[in-house]
Formats: structure tokens, sequence, C-alpha cells
């Protein structure tokens, strides 16, 4: 299986251009992230932060350091609040587990979207097998929450509400100041919790506007590296570890702490939030111009989610008519232009992503449907590239389709 | 909802791009469908027919699915063509993954699929005889019954969908 990889990717030599636009699944990590992360892997700060020595102490002082800037970035009190871990799958988790484990007795409703990331929705089908009521917040066609239901269902009983800020897939911007107004005036105690790796760096998230008690950060999403991520739990919140060990700096999860990757995540902050206006708008701008070009340019093209203000700047993600997902993505990174779909073909069972369902599309929409990401690194000429060569790709599949249903 | 990798062979890669037998042919004797579009998967299987000799004079396809299911699809008219109904009938989806250079796991239902397309058409061209063969075995094979399972699946899914949005 491996020799056939190795000849799927020499199939791509030539090809005139390359455009990444996966950043929903991975991201190549920008040189001077890693000019900024790799002193720390051998040169300094290399030791221990908890452990009596040069380097440990230096390595104490590069994570206070960069805890404290990601703390300024959203508005945290401390940096006590901010607590370094793997990445945005073990953050959720944490938020879940963390809190039901500390309120135990207290109640067994769990309130989460439809829409969330499966860190959300796989634990919560967990805890339902242990006698959780878990219950999901419909989204409407734009994948909006619907307030009126969650004020109704929101009870004494609730022990928590988690709502992304901005959906991953879709890029809905959620109006989580009104979720949380609605959830803490039924009851203070009720944990609010929300994923903002989709809406650090892209849009204006203030904890001093928004304060919710725990929120999830991904690094990798802002063009840091993979394998680190926060989750920020205010300060008078109290959850439990959801693992046991060395208790280090991270009072929330055990395990010698990873300086290079929290240096990297840091500094892929200070990227995105030092000319925050400058980079949303330019990633708002090549949005617009990728899905008005795909809009206007190629017929039986649905756009999935909110379009404008509502957005997230950097959120493209499409439906092609007659024309299947996990086809076009090959076609397409063929020629150099990398996506990845929402179609069952590129998963295990039949069914196609559920936040697409969840707002309403069929299943033969959802499969057709490619999700683009741009950054602040991507310039006209990579989008008109990605216009090029999108309608001639969709173009050749529809001719497989052909006259299939009339 | 996981994902497993997918690394296609050059056998894949190359029936992909350039498939062979491709479009609706227009003098078909007998054409038949498998899986829907709400499966992500969807295939049309046309086929001319020699009625004396019960030959497959030629066969084509079309197409809604992955690269797996273009692949299968377009090998599996390759392999038919000119052969006798019975011998056609005999493919079975093991030599078409074989065929192809294999499968990833994931993706033998294409291979299903594909065969059972080709088996429906077959189906179809002696019920519109009137005569069944003896060969031609009165309950579905097994690639049959997985292409209609999967359609029942997909049928399935989508009702619950439509139930649940109905709730709302």
């Amino acid at each position: 299986m491996v020799e056939s990889v190795r000849e799927l990717i020499k199939a791509h030599e030539g090809v005139e251009r390359e455009v990444y636009l996966d950043f929903e699944n991975s991201a190549p990590v920008p040189e001077e992230v890693v000019r900024e992360m790799l002193p720390y892997f051998n040169v300094k700060a290399y030791g221990n932060p908890t452990l009596t020595n040069k380097p440990g102490w230096e390595a104490y002082e590069t994570i206070i350091s960069s805890a404290k800037k990601i703390a300024q970035y959203i508005g945290a009190k401390s940096l006590e609040e901010i607590n370094f871990l793997p990445g945005e799958t073990e953050a959720n988790n944490l938020a879940i587990l963390g809190t039901v484990y500390k309120r135990k007795g207290q109640g067994n409703k769990i309130i989460i979207s439809e829409i969330e990331p499966l860190s959300i929705i796989h634990v919560c089908k967990m805890l339902e097998k242990s006698g959780f009521r878990v219950e999901k917040i419909p989204v409407d066609g734009e994948g909006f929450i619907n307030l009126e239901w969650l004020k109704e269902k929101v009870d004494n009983n609730t022990i928590m509400v988690s709502v992304s800020s901005v959906n991953n897939e879709i890029g809905t911007i959620q109006p989580i100041r009104e979720a949380l107004d609605i959830v803490k005036s039924k009851k203070g105690e009720i944990i609010f919790h929300t994923d903002i790796s989709d809406a650090y760096g892209r849009i204006d998230f203030d904890l001093s506007r928004i304060p919710v008690d725990l929120a999830t950060i991904s690094s990798y999403k802002i063009l840091g590296p993979r394998g680190i991520g926060a989750l920020y739990v205010r300060e008078d919140v109290k959850i439990e570890r959801i693992l046991e060990g060395q208790i280090g700096t991270q009072k929330l999860w055990p395990g010698i702490e990873n300086t290079p990757l929290i240096v990297g995540f840091s500094k892929a902050s200070e990227l995105a939030f030092e000319n925050f206006e400058q980079n949303i708008n330019h990633m708002r701008r090549l949005r617009d111009k990728l899905i008005d070009g795909i809009l206007n340019g190629i017929s039986g093209t649905l756009l999935n989610g909110p379009s404008g203000g509502k957005r997230s700047p950097d959120n493209v993600n499409i439906s092609f008519l007659k024309c299947e997902g996990e086809s076009l993505t090959i076609e397409l990174s063929l020629k150099g232009v990398y996506v990845s779909s929402g179609s069952a073909c590129t998963r295990r069972a039949l069914q196609p992503s559920h936040v697409l369902t969840a707002i309403g599309r069929r299943f033969e929409e959802a499969h057709g449907s490619i999700l683009m990401k741009v950054t602040r690194y991507h310039t006209d000429e990579d989008v008109d590239y990605v216009l090029k060569a999108i309608p001639a790709a969709v173009d050749r599949l529809r001719k497989i389709y052909g006259s299939m249903g009339g | 909802m996981s994902r497993s990798p997918l690394p296609y062979n050059p056998k894949i890669l190359e029936l992909f791009r350039n498939p062979k037998n491709l479009g609706r042919m227009d003098d078909a004797t007998v054409s038949a469908v498998a899986g829907n579009p709400s499966c992500g998967d969807m295939i049309t299987f046309y086929l001319k027919i020699d009625d004396e000799s019960e030959a497959i004079v030629k066969a084509s396809f079309e197409s809604y699915g992955c690269a797996a299911n273009i692949a299968t699809s377009s090998i599996l008219t390759e392999m038919v063509k000119g052969k006798k109904l019975y011998d056609a009938w005999q493919t079975s989806w093991k030599t078409v993954a074989k065929e192809v250079g294999g499968l990833p796991t994931v993706k033998f239902h294409c291979g299903i699929l594909a065969v059972g397309a080709l088996r429906r058409a077959i189906r179809q061209y002696y019920k519109i005889r009137g005569h069944t063969p003896e060969w031609l075995p009165n309950e579905p094979t097994f690639e049959e019954k997985q292409a209609l399972e999967e359609e029942e699946l997909a049928k399935m899914l989508s009702k619950r969908m439509i139930e649940f949005e109905g709730e709302g």
C-alpha cells in the first residue's frame, strides 16, 4: 500500500502551482514560526520547567511568557487561566469530562449544539451511556443555533452547555454572548464552554465581553504547530483532571511540558494578532473572491453556511451538485489544489458530514461539498489559480456523471 | 465517523483520470442503475447485446462516486466486452478488485456496486426477453443484495433525517 502512495505522490509531478487550502485538517507551519521554535529543541529552555537547573528555569520562563501572551489575546485576566495540552481534541475532552467529574450529582443534562466537532459529540455520546442526558440545540439553514430552544431547554438539571464560537466546517459565527446570557440567567452555576479554535485570530473574541467559563484553543488552526493547544479555565471555575501523572506547571494536564510547541503556538498567535485587522480583511477579501468566483462561474453550486459578516473570514464551503466530493478532492489535488470534502466517501460510514445534514443539506448535496480555508499568506494569484482549476475539475467529473437522473 | 487512509494504486488513478467506455449508450439493449446519489455512489451500466449469441457487443457506464467507483466501473466494462452473458455474470467483485490492483477495505463496496449494476442489467435483459436461462440464479446474488442494502441504508438514513427535521 505504501508503494501505491508513492505512485500517487509522483503523479503530482510538474503541477503548475500548489495551493494548500485544507487548513481545517492540518496546516504547514510558517517559516517564521519554525525559526522561532528551533532553538527550544536543543539550544535553550530544553529543561523541565519545574526543576531547579538553568535549562529548567528557562523553560519555566518561556512557558509563562507564552501563556501570558495568549491570555492577553483572548482577554483572560490571568496567565494561570491558560492550560496547555496537546490540542483541540484533548481540550474539548477535558472541558466536558473535567466538568462532569467535578459536578457529579449536581444534575445530568448536558447541552451542546448539533454541529459541534466530533471531540465534543463523541464524548457526550460516551456520557449518555453512563446516564447523562445530552440535548442538542438545533441549527437553522445557515448553522445558527436556536436561542429560543436553548431558553426553553436549559434548566436546573443542566450542568454544562458547550457551543463552538465559530463552526469549523461552515464558518457560522454563533451568537455566543446571547447564548451565555440565556444560560447564566437561568442558573449561574451552569458551566459554559466554547471551542474558539476557529474564532481565535479570526473574529474579535474577548473574554471581558464574553465571560465564558471554559474555552478551547488549537494551535494548528492559527498556523502554529500541531500537538499543542490550550483550555482556558476562568480562575474561579474548578474542573477535574482527566489524566493522572506527574503534575508540573500545567495543573490540569500531567506530563512534561512541550516547550518548543508552546513557543510555536505563542509565535503563531502573535503573528495572527499583530496585524489582526489587516489579516482578517485580507482573508475576507480572498474568501469572497473564491466564493463569488465559484458561485457565479459554476452552475449547480450551493454555499454552505452564512455569507458576509456572519461568516468566519477564512471559511469557504461549497456543494457541487452532480459531482462527488472525494473524486473532486483527488482531481483538484492532481492540479495542485489541496482541499477536503464532507462526502461520505472520505469517511468509514456511509453518512456525510453531520454539520451539512444538520443545516438541511440533502445527502447528495453534502457528498459534493468542498471545504477550503484561506490564510493571510494566500495571494490573489493563488485564488485565480484555484478559480481556474475548480471549473475544469467539476466539468470533467460531471461528464462522468453524464445523463444520470435526467 | 472516522476516516481511513486511501492509498489508491496507480491502476485506479489511471482509470480515474482516463476512464474507458464512459458515457450514455444511445443504442443500448439494456441499462441498469445501482446505488443512488444519497449513498454518495451511483453507477449506470449500459450494455449492447447481440441477441443471437447472447454476447456483450459493447458496455459503457456513467458514475457518481469516488475514484474507486469510477475505476471499478470502467474496468468492468472492459472485462465484460465480447463476453457471453453467462461468462459476464460469473465476474465477481473480488475479480474486479483484483483487476484494478486491489481496493482499500473501505472501498470494497465500490467493486460490489459495479458488479451489482452489471448483474441487474443482465437480469433486466432476460426479463425483457421473457425467458430465464437455467444458469441465472432465482435469488439475488451477494453483489445484488449488497447494492440493494446500500440503497436501503441510504434511504433509511435520509428518511430518519427528514423525520428528525419534521420534529423541529
